[in-house]
């Protein structure tokens, strides 16, 4: 048994986190944060040339064509580092989303382009509330052009393209939905910026008004391909999520170190330790999950849905968790502005919601589980 | 990343498996694989009389005690290796239960400490189950604060005289012989007064009394010593040494890799599939499903944990810290679990006749012995503090009796 990531993989995780700790630092996050830049662009470049926006890209698309488990590693210290790019967006829904359904064409169009770090792509699936379900889609494609507007869309500001979600029938089964790749530079749409809880992580409102639009996959295809699409980006928002809860622990212990009350570090109170233990516990389940994520992400099992719903759940709750007690671990300190606690905190309640809520993955989980128990 | 065995590995799986297929007690499969936490038992054999004839039966074949070297009656495995033969071993494991105090913790700290000619004497039939073993530490007044043990051991001759009450030990009732923990020194602070011995359970003045704990059951005892002899050749490791020899054994407790911690979740899972509520069955129930759901992230990351922890021995590397955290998560989710499973079948969930044994009764079974797991071998605390400060590195907690004499100790809180 080698349920472990290969030597290599991991001098690849520590080459990131070198370069992120460089490049990314949580004075660099916050000018973000603060509103003076949309995303990191300098960082974005720098991504680029280290190859990894492009590292499960084939070369043949101009990738690096190494892997999934290479990118699993690189998202977990996208994760620990709270790197303000729209990387989740680009690679892990809209790539992977042509990687799965997309013609040669769309492929050559648009992959060397992310790799490259040219092109920013995202997912346009929701339209206000709800989790992902074809019942809420309501944005309509008909004659090749969409209609209808999409809210929230991940990092859509700052986008090139987007995968759009469109309603082409009505017959209330899940072929009624096709996907559609849509050039944002183009016309037809009309981008607004909203304001939201990880400001480091922008989010749109798109309106498309008889915007011209290309098929991505075959017509009432769109809900399988999009299924695939989140059962993968889970596994890997997963690995970030489980990189911001290892960061978000280490913080609370080294402040539970230094910090001293009643003539002791805090850290040697015990409802301070169990705190920190119960979070340890949390990060190290999420982070089992993932890597069983990796493996059925990596060889393309037919446990993906199961193992990508479980490790959504475990690292969405990992990541909150962590989060949540490093302010509390902080005490005062935590709750300001001025320390990065609360970065965390955002970026981890931000993610439990991006690709569904966790009633949405609970559901999935059991249903999964349930279909491979009756069979 | 994969979940393949290595060649040497896939060999040693294969022979495991035909010999287990040839030998096992298959009678009690069934029953032993519905086992569930506070529930192992046969309905028409002494479970303890089967456990032994199977781990003699292993033991002839040289399939016991696998990671002990062979001439102490083991087969000299690699560690991966015996995390192979659990997995092959299967539900006929629960027949091992009997024997993971004497195996898990005396063996090796017998042989750690034994005199040679006491370790050819006495492992052999330990790994074979013809002698069964307990391991007297706790104490009345001394339970996660081990040190704080009261029985003493005084020197007569080239014997010790032992005096005090040990609790709390598991299968005292059937054990053969026990490693025993006293206080040889008062005069010192606490963790320098002890001594380790190991005693034949049938000496004079050993006196066994089962507890009966609060789920009904009795698996543990409380032991007596009157002015009991032991001869200072059973001795284990220097007089005051007692408290490093201990420690050898607990590393040995918790350092069981692959070892199956009951968390209740494919029973409840399995209890969900088929249980019909007022609106549908519970599996399709939003709320239920939720639940579920938490409590298998629960199941499968310490599953998978687990699986990395073999990883690593079957890379030859070390294990990391990881593996603490079974016991932690799995004693209060049972118990949650059973809650939960009596919760959803309403008022009947209080009724445990013969006829509702399937159902209610093994989840009940299951919520009264939780308790005790949440305790036994280090409390939830206790595991915390060893998470906090052996994997997190944050300070050990102030110790206000850690330099004390012993017997300068206050004794009571008020």
């Amino acid at each position: 048994m080698n349920f472990d990531f290969s030597d290599d993989q991991k001098q690849l995780r520590d080459q990131a986190r070198k370069f992120l700790t460089e490049k990314c630092s949580p004075k660099a996050v916050r000018v973000v944060l603060d509103g003076k830049a949309s995303y990191d662009e300098e960082l974005w470049k720098g991504l680029a040339e280290m190859g990894f926006l492009g590292v499960a890209i084939p070369e043949a698309f101009g990738g690096a064509g190494a892997g999934h488990l290479e990118l699993c590693v690189i998202a977990e210290e996208m994760g620990r580092a709270n790197a303000p790019v729209p990387f989740s967006s680009t690679v892990y829904l809209a790539a992977e989303a042509l990687l799965i359904a997309g013609s040669d064409d769309q492929k050559k169009k648009w992959l060397p382009a992310i790799a490259s770090g040219e092109a920013i792509g995202t997912l346009a699936l929701f339209e206000g509330k709800g989790n992902p379900s074809p019942k809420n889609v309501k944005l309509t494609a008909a004659n090749g052009v969409l209609n209808g507007v999409k809210k929230p869309v991940a990092d859509g500001a700052v986008a090139d393209f987007a995968v759009v979600a469109a309603r082409t029938g009505s017959s209330g089964r899940d072929g009624d939905i096709s996907l559609f790749v849509v050039d944002l530079k183009a016309g037809g749409v009309e981008v607004k910026s909203l304001t939201n809880l990880d400001p480091t992580r922008g989010q749109a409102e798109i309106t498309f008004r008889d915007c011209k639009a290309e098929p991505l996959g075959a017509a009432g295809e769109g809900w399988s391909i999009l299924t695939q699409m989140l059962d993968r980006a889970a596994v890997l928002c997963a690995f970030e999520q489980v990189g911001g809860a290892d960061r978000a622990l280490e913080m609370g212990r080294d402040y539970a170190l230094d910090r001293i009350a009643f003539g002791r570090q805090i850290g040697s109170f015990q409802a301070v330790k169990h705190m920190l233990a119960d979070m340890y516990v949390s990060a190290t389940l999420a982070r089992s999950n993932s890597y069983y994520g990796a493996w059925a992400l990596s060889t393309n099992a037919a446990e993906l849905p199961e193992a990508a719903a479980a490790a959504r759940i475990s690292a969405t709750q990992a990541f909150q968790h962590c989060a949540k007690n490093n302010i509390q671990v902080h005490g005062g300190m935590g709750f300001t502005w001025e320390f990065d606690c609360h970065m965390y905190y955002r970026r981890a309640n931000a993610m439990a919601l991006g690709l569904g809520s966790l009633t949405y993955w609970e559901d999935q989980l059991i249903e999964h589980m349930r279909k491979k128990n009756a069979a | 990343m994969n979940f393949d065995d290595t060649p040497q590995e896939a060999e040693f799986r294969t022979t495991a498996r035909a010999w287990i297929g040839a030998n096992a007690p298959r009678q009690y499969e069934e029953e032993l694989h519905k086992s569930s936490l506070g529930r192992t038992q046969l309905t028409n054999a002494d479970i303890l009389e089967v456990a032994k004839a199977w781990q003699k039966r292993k033991a002839d074949a040289g399939w016991a005690c696998l990671h002990w070297p062979k001439e102490y009656g083991g087969r000299g495995s690699t560690p991966i290796e015996r995390v192979i033969w659990q997995q092959e071993e299967g539900p006929f494991g629960q027949l091992s239960r009997m024997f993971i105090i004497g195996h898990g913790m005396c063996g090796p700290t017998m042989m750690a400490f034994a005199r040679e000619e006491h370790k050819r004497t006495y492992l052999p039939p330990l790994a074979s189950g013809e002698k069964v073993w307990c391991q007297l530490f706790s104490e009345p007044a001394g339970g996660s604060d081990v040190a704080g043990l009261r029985t003493r051991a005084e020197k007569d001759g080239d014997d010790w005289v032992i005096n005090g009450q040990k609790i709390w030990t598991s299968g005292a009732h059937y054990s053969d012989y026990g490693i025993l923990l006293t206080r040889t020194d008062p005069t010192v602070p606490k963790h320098k007064g002890l001594t380790m011995f190991f005693l034949d359970m049938k000496s004079p003045g050993v006196e066994v009394r089962p507890i009966r704990q609060a789920s009904g059951a009795s698996d543990f005892n409380e032991v007596y010593f009157t002015n009991v002899r032991i001869p200072d050749h059973q001795r284990l490791g220097e007089v005051g040494d007692g408290w490093n020899v201990s420690l050898t054994t607990l590393m040995n407790e918790r350092s069981a890799i692959g070892a199956a911690v009951s968390t209740g979740f494919p029973e409840l899972f399995e209890y969900c599939s088929s249980l019909m509520l007022d609106d549908g069955p519970a599996i399709e129930d939003r709320a239920v499903r939720s639940k579920l759901a938490n409590w298998a992230v629960k199941a499968s990351g310490l599953r998978y944990t687990s699986m990395r922890a073999i990883s690593a021995l079957s890379k030859g590397e070390r294990p990391g810290p990881e593996n603490s955290i079974g016991k932690l998560v799995a004693g209060s989710m049972v118990q949650d679990v059973a809650t939960y499973a009596l919760d959803l079948q309403g008022a009947s969930g209080v009724v445990s006749g013969p006829e509702d044994a399937e159902v209610a009764g093994r989840f009940q079974a299951m919520l009264l012995r939780a308790p005790g797991t949440r305790v036994e071998g280090g409390t939830d605390e206790i595991m915390r503090n060893i998470i906090a400060e052996r994997v997190l590195g944050l300070p050990g907690d102030i110790r206000v009796d850690k330099d004390v004499p012993f017997n300068k100790i206050p004794t009571k809180g008020r």
